[in-house]
């Protein structure tokens, strides 16, 4: 059904038409402190261009121009947000320009990536933009025409009067359409409808990466700029004296110092720094705690046994269930450090002037960056400029803004514009990684073999909170005990890719495998068995929705044949994160005597698909980071230091090494929510516990390939 | 530093560098072509794909003091518009998520054709191993080969 939806006029700002510009519609993402509209002079439109959250132009030709305000890191943002201002517009596609905005000043709502929040946050304000123009347009064109409105049709940027046959192309009336007012309420589409929404959009800027033009921040570089490296400490340590002679003596050196426990290196290209870099002798001492590896797995047993916890959630009695279980199953699960290691490793372009700073280069929360460059500066953030490059990935990592304040204080120091840039061992050895957790869960039975009582507790290294404490299985057990326990390590984490819910899904849906075979029952059978209850007699509060859930298990139960194949050992897996259901089932088979992974089954509700080629991305994308980080991601520590240090020891997925991959879509007909992470949360447990089908084997840590119960085993992958 | 006469795309260049530097970094830092990638350096990775006389080669861990006479060849001089049949390919298949591995992919891919026209899938997994690609293109970028061979 088309959808009569309210508008709030202080929301837009359309600009006046020019002879040369056309009808500029800004549009502002939060509803507050937005002028009134206004006309403006051709200079004042240009000056006033950028001070929108987004805004689209549509030219006297008919060409469109969207500009796509979030950060673009291989989540197909830059592509599927423009697909819905142009879906609500009825542009014809193939004239539509998709722009990268700049930051913008105090507007901005929500400009950057992270937490697969985008297309929920910006879904209904995107739509508003463009049926508001379409709106415009019409009405123009109806008054243009003497016509009724109503009788007016559109399809791709024309107008159609069908009884009179005469037809106005959107260019033609932009003029007019720029002098009227925004309306108080536009009429969306029906979904069914749509057009460009739902269909395999190409990215954007394909041909842009296909043929090497300088999109990504490494790839900045301006007439003057210097390069610059930094050599920071290990975890815990701090400089007792440098060396620099060596360095200094490499030609194309310009600059040594000491900044804050960091040593930078500055010169005219990035060979002589690397060199250089390698020829410092840096002497450290310890400020702190100098873990390893083995500090981390000691203290991980002492905290899951020590008397300080912190309940996150309790419903019901546990003493007592368990008090009263016939049989009690308790597990450990524990998960490394891990680095994120996108392709392009951290770097940042700045130019500190007198009181002005430039910033270029890839981040996911441009803002943060530019306040805390603010901060340390002791400047306003209005004097700052941030240009967002496209990403070379994220992961999380570039929600950090380190190393955008390393360009800004070597910049400053240097007096001239500066690019910093991570070799790939800074990248790796230089912090802020996937938090390192153990869990132990317990689970209480009766006498038929319910779960009647269910206790998790989580250790986390920097984790913050290691648990999600109001996820399924909560709301469908009586009785439940969830305890976190934060260990401040001096070893630094960060946000990635699915923050916790990487790694506890993984043990969670391995855990309750463990129990559903313990009771004999069917995988599937008892999760659907559990979520029945949470459905009829929830306990507590539920987070998730039940149906939805269902749904997408049943799904990947039925296009897997769950069950129905003897020769075909298979692992089930689901979880909620970030707004969407991901169900998933991996497929071993025997030969001779060995598993070989040859498939994995994934159906997912994410609402409305706004591009399946996008959605196809993430889903694959996330199961393939998934499978490749629990099968041989880590990240261990000496004296401080991380041990693997580049691609040769700190092992990434490769081509051979991925089965193959069916995705499926659960039409539940929501708005659409966001991709880039919840399909990863599920794959490790979907391949162990297959694993487990195929060989009897628990694999209850990862990375898989290096572990007990794995190192006898050749598990093979080999696509169909 | 030394004077180096380089072809590149069919262009003559001459930079003045230290013997050592790595073509990559010449590219990047000295000609302006920065279509060629760093991500690791030490040969892992494929990012910094380059072709030396047609030939795949890391572009990381070679001296530009042994290129001499060959031909390199970058991503920017793949072709004239865009049009090899491999870019055409992972156009079409629309391969990239961040896109920052995809000209290594590309420049790998193109080569690996020219040598094997009619490759199976095993060889094209074989081929196209040596390229890590973090967003997990792995299947696009299989399917973009085979879709290159046909099209070839
Ligand atoms: S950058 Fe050359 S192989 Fe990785
Ligand atoms: S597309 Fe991002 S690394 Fe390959």
């Amino acid at each position: 059904m088309a959808e009569i939806i309210k508008t709030n006029r202080r929301d837009f700002l359309k600009l006046a038409a020019t002879a040369t510009g056309g009808l500029f519609i800004g549009f502002y993402w939060s509803g507050c402190d937005s002028p009134k509209m206004q006309v403006l002079s051709n200079e004042e439109i240009l000056a006033k261009a950028t001070d929108f959250n987004s805004f689209l132009s549509i030219t006297l030709d008919g060409d469109v121009v969207i500009y796509s305000p979030n950060p673009e890191l291989g989540q197909n943002i830059k592509t599927s947000f423009p697909m819905v201002v142009a879906e609500e517009l009825d542009a014809d596609w193939s004239r539509v320009r998709v722009l990268q905005a700049p930051l913008d000043t105090d507007k901005f709502e929500r400009q950057l990536t992270g937490g697969s929040g985008a297309m929920p946050h910006s879904w209904e304000r995107l739509r508003k933009a463009g049926a508001t123009a379409r709106h415009l347009l019409l009405t123009a064109a109806a008054t243009r025409l003497e016509v009724d409105k109503n009788s007016l049709t559109t399809e791709k940027g024309v107008i159609y009067h069908k009884s009179s046959g005469k037809k106005l192309n959107y260019g033609e009336v932009v003029l007019d359409a720029a002098q009227l007012e925004a309306p108080d309420e536009v009429i969306f589409k029906d979904p069914k409808d749509f057009k460009i929404i739902g269909t395999p959009i190409k990215n954007v800027d394909n041909q842009e990466m296909f043929t090497g033009k300088p999109l990504f921040g490494l790839d900045f570089y301006r007439e003057g700029m210097l390069h610059a490296m930094v050599q920071r400490p290990p975890f815990g340590m701090k400089i007792k004296s440098v060396d620099d002679t060596e360095a200094r003596n490499v030609s194309g050196i310009q600059e040594v110092f000491v900044y804050d426990n960091n040593v930078a290196l500055v010169g005219s290209s990035t060979w002589p720094i690397m060199k250089a870099k390698k020829l410092l002798k840096i002497s450290y001492e310890p400020d702190g705690n100098v873990e390893s590896t083995a500090d981390h797995d000691r203290i991980f047993k002492e905290l899951l046994d020590s008397k300080e916890a912190r309940v996150m959630r309790e419903d019901g009695n546990v003493d007592v269930a368990f008090k009263n279980a016939s049989k009690v199953i308790t597990s450990e699960y524990q998960c490394p450090f891990l680095s994120h290691s996108p392709m392009e490793p951290m770097n940042f372009f700045a130019h500190v002037k007198e009181d002005q700073v430039e910033l270029i280069g890839p981040t996911q929360t441009p803002d943060s960056a530019r306040v805390q460059t603010a901060n340390l500066l002791g400047i306003p953030k209005e004097n700052i400029s941030v240009e967002i490059t496209r990403l070379g990935g994220g992961f999380g990592r570039r929600l950090r803004a380190d190393y955008v304040l390393e360009a800004v204080q070597i910049s400053k120091k240097m007096e001239a514009p500066v690019k910093v840039t991570w070799s790939r061992e800074d990248d790796m050895t230089g912090g802020a990684y996937r938090p390192a957790v153990r869990y132990r869960f317990s689970a209480a039975l009766d006498e038929e073999g319910n779960m009647i009582g269910y206790k998790l507790r989580g250790v986390g290294m920097n984790a913050g909170n290691s648990v999600r404490q109001d996820n399924f299985p909560s709301g469908a057990v009586e009785n439940v005990l969830i305890e976190n326990v934060n260990y401040e390590s001096s070893v630094t984490t960060n946000a990635w890719r699915a923050p916790i819910t990487n790694f506890l899904a993984y043990a969670e849906q391995s855990f309750l495998d463990e129990v559903a075979l313990e009771v004999q029952k069917d995988p599937v059978k008892f999760r659907l068995d559990l979520l029945q209850k949470a459905k009829n007699s929830p306990v507590g509060s539920v987070n998730y929705d039940v149906d939805r859930m269902i749904g997408v298990i049943k799904d990947v139960a039925e296009k897997s044949n769950w069950g129905k194949n003897s020769n075909v050992k298979q692992g089930f897996s689901v979880y909620f994160s970030h707004r969407s259901y991901v169900a998933q089932v991996a497929n071993i088979e025997m030969e001779n005597n060995q598993p070989v992974l040859k498939k994995i089954i994934a159906s997912t509700d994410c609402g409305i698909v706004v591009n399946p080629t996008g959605a196809n991305h993430q889903v694959r994308g996330g199961i393939v980071d998934g499978m490749g980080h629990a099968m041989f991601g880590n990240l261990t520590f000496e004296n401080g230091l991380p041990k693997q240090k580049n691609f040769d020891s700190y092992r990434l997925i490769r081509m051979k090494e991925v089965p193959e991959v069916e995705l499926h879509y659960v039409d539940s007909g929501y708005d659409p929510t966001g991709l880039g992470e919840p399909a990863l949360p599920p794959t490790g447990g979907a391949i162990a516990n297959a694993i487990f089908a195929a060989t009897g084997r628990r694999l209850r840590s990862q990375p898989f390939v290096e572990q007990k119960e794995y190192s006898d085993m050749n598990l093979e992958i080999r696509r169909g | 530093m030394a004077n180096y006469n380089l072809r590149v795309n069919g262009k003559k260049y001459e930079v003045d560098v230290e013997e050592d530097t790595p073509l990559l970094w010449v590219l990047r830092d000295h000609l302006g072509l920065v279509g060629t990638k760093y991500s690791c350096g030490i040969a892992q990775c494929g990012a910094c794909t380059v072709h030396i006389n047609g030939e795949a080669t890391f572009s990381c861990v070679l001296p530009v003091s042994s290129i001499g006479d060959d031909k390199v060849t970058t991503i920017e001089g793949l072709s004239e518009d865009g049009d090899h049949p491999v870019q055409k390919a992972w156009n079409e298949i629309d391969v990239a998520q961040c896109g920052y591995c995809q000209a290594g992919q590309i420049m790998n891919a193109a080569s690996f054709l020219n040598k094997n026209p009619k490759p199976s899938f095993d060889e094209i997994d074989e081929a196209m191993n040596r390229n890590i690609c973090r967003c997990g293109t792995y299947h696009k970028i299989r399917e973009a080969v085979a879709l290159a061979a046909k099209t070839k």
